[in-house]
Order: structure tokens, then C-alpha cells, then sequence
């Protein structure tokens, strides 16, 4: 895990640490397992066809928990996760198995962000966030925000 | 206009259900993120945390003490819904997006009361025809009557 990050050490514009991801046809077979959705969507090429998406989709809301990551990755234990939000503008599709555990080659997606505002609300030290999943074409299918308390080291910083 | 028959959904709310937070199924789901934050996964530096033991990851909220035919994801709210934008036309949905606000964190072994209620329907017009857009907000209050967690969820149907 990384060290503890303090209010004092972030500003706008300061950039989140990227977070990798590879969304395989197994990692939507965990995912859907572990939340409970079932929706064939996401594994049944014939109904995603019918549902206008072409094939299998990976589910949203595995991004979403991608995302999650990303700021508790970032913000520590110390941090505390306030609020969050992400939409789900583009569809990605998951990379095929090459062995049992390793995909096929192919790119991978990207969680990014970076401090978009930093204030103090009473003894609360508070940052906002822009955030987003990127896929390997560089684009932002993802799109999000999140608000975060921090711990702050105190006015003796200084 | 929305039709009628989805319009009155609007501000219904649906049966409570009981979530239980297992850490087997924090660990499935941590698993399936790729996310192997000892949080989640170690209880002895769980307990030196300042959690006291292991918790969730923000955005999961356990498992159904009993389940729709669904699973956890869908209530019997969220089925009428559907059936009325099906035989209004609208039979294929996408998840849109969430928005969450997070009060507490959530413990293995807690016990969570999911509460829904539609807060919003819209439709927008597109170039490929009329999107309707529902809002559902879930409320998560603990075993101790304690508010844990608002999730608003929107999903699209076309």
C-alpha cells in the first residue's frame, strides 16, 4: 500500500496515480458472481446482439468499482470516500481467455483523475475529483467525480 | 409525454431488503475487482485499523438475506417497472450510471436495511428514437438504525 496521502499534499490539478485494468470474459464471470447480475448482456451473444450492443458487454458497474479503487488506492486509509459518481457513456467489451488465467493480448483500460477542488469545511479537509475510465483507444467511456475527505497533518505544518 | 403507465411509478417505493455483509463475499468481490486492499482481505491489520475490522469496499453493500428471482441487483419495484416499459415498447435497458453518497463504512457482519424508491422518470429524444431515463434511490440504514449510504442509480431504457 502507498503512504498515508495528507490534504497538504494534494492541489488542483494534482493527478491521481493511474490504475490499470484488463476486463477479461472471466473477470465478468467473478463480477457477476460476486455483485449477483445475471443479465445476459453480459455473457449471451445472442441476446446482447438483441439488445443493439453487438456482443457481451462488460458490466458497468465493474468501471464503477474500478474507479472506487482508484481513490481508495489513493486517499489511504486515512482518507475517507464521501461521494461518488460515474456514467456509463460508452460500452466496452471484455478481452478474451488465452490460458485459464492469462487474457489475450490486447489493451488495457485505464482509471484516471485528477483534483479538480480543495477546501475546508469546518474541521474537515475536503478535495472534489474528476475521474474516468479510459479504453485502449483513449477514450473516455467512463466519466465521473468524487468528493474525499482527507486527514490534514495540522496547522503545525506549516 | 411519458406514458401513463410508467409515469405513475414515479415516487413509489419498494420492499425493504435485508443485506447481510459476509466477509467471504467481500473477499469474492474485492477478488473480482482485482482489488487486494488488506481492508477487505486481512483481518488482524483490519483490526489495528481505524475500522476495527475488515470492511467493505464503498459501493458494496453484501447480499440479500433472500432473493428475487433476480438477485440482489432487482426488487419487486424494479420489476413492475420494467413490465410496464415493456408493454409500453421499451424492452431493452442499460445501466446509465450511479451516484453515491457514503455516510459510514460498512463492517463484515453488519446487517443493512436497502430501502428503494423511483425518485425520477424523463425521456429524451434522440436521433435513434426516445430514451427513458429511471431514477432509483436506495437507502442503506445499519443494524444500528444508523444512515450507511445513498445510491442513486439511473438506468436507460430504449
Amino acid at each position: 500500500m502507498a503512504k498515508q496521502l495528507y490534504w497538504e499534499n494534494v492541489e488542483v490539478g494534482s493527478e491521481i496515480p493511474p490504475l490499470t485494468k484488463v476486463a477479461t470474459t472471466r473477470m465478468l464471470v467473478k463480477w457477476a458472481g460476486a455483485i449477483g447480475d445475471f443479465n445476459p448482456l453480459h455473457y449471451d451473444d445472442g441476446f446482447a446482439a438483441s439488445q443493439g450492443v453487438g456482443k457481451p458487454i462488460v458490466h458497468g458497474q465493474l468501471k464503477r468499482a474500478w474507479l472506487v479503487q482508484l481513490l481508495t488506492d489513493w486517499i489511504g486509509e486515512q482518507g475517507t470516500l464521501k461521494k461518488f459518481s460515474c456514467q456509463f457513456r460508452k460500452v466496452d467489451y471484455p478481452q478474451a481467455m488465452k490460458t485459464i488465467i492469462e487474457p489475450r493480448d490486447g489493451e488495457p483500460w485505464w482509471c484516471k483523475g485528477t483534483v479538480t477542488k480543495k477546501y475546508i469545511k469546518g474541521e474537515e479537509h475536503w478535495i472534489e475529483c474528476e475521474i474516468w475510465v479510459e479504453n485502449g483507444k483513449g477514450e473516455k467511456t467512463t466519466p465521473g467525480s468524487a468528493a474525499i475527505i482527507l486527514p490534514s497533518r495540522g496547522k503545525d505544518f506549516y | 409525454m411519458l406514458p401513463e403507465e410508467v409515469a405513475k411509478f414515479i415516487g413509489k417505493t419498494g420492499d425493504i431488503t435485508v443485506m447481510e455483509v459476509e466477509k467471504g463475499a467481500i473477499r469474492r468481490y474485492a477478488d473480482a475487482v482485482g482489488d487486494f486492499n488488506p481492508l477487505y482481505w486481512d483481518e488482524e491489520y483490519a483490526a489495528k485499523s481505524r475500522y476495527g475490522s475488515i470492511i467493505a469496499p464503498p459501493g458494496f453493500f453484501g447480499w440479500p438475506t433472500r432473493w428475487s428471482q433476480w438477485g440482489p441487483t432487482y426488487t419487486n419495484l424494479r420489476e413492475e417497472l420494467m413490465a410496464a416499459l415493456a408493454r409500453a415498447g421499451y424492452r431493452r435497458a442499460l445501466d446509465g450510471g450511479i451516484d453515491y453518497e457514503f455516510f459510514s463504512p460498512v463492517r463484515a457482519g453488519d446487517i443493512l436495511a436497502a430501502s428503494p424508491k423511483i425518485i425520477d422518470i424523463y425521456q429524451r429524444e434522440t436521433k435513434t428514437g426516445t430514451l427513458i431515463f429511471t431514477v432509483t434511490e436506495t437507502t442503506y440504514t445499519s443494524q444500528n438504525g444508523e444512515l450507511v449510504a445513498k445510491a442513486r442509480q439511473t438506468l436507460i431504457y430504449r
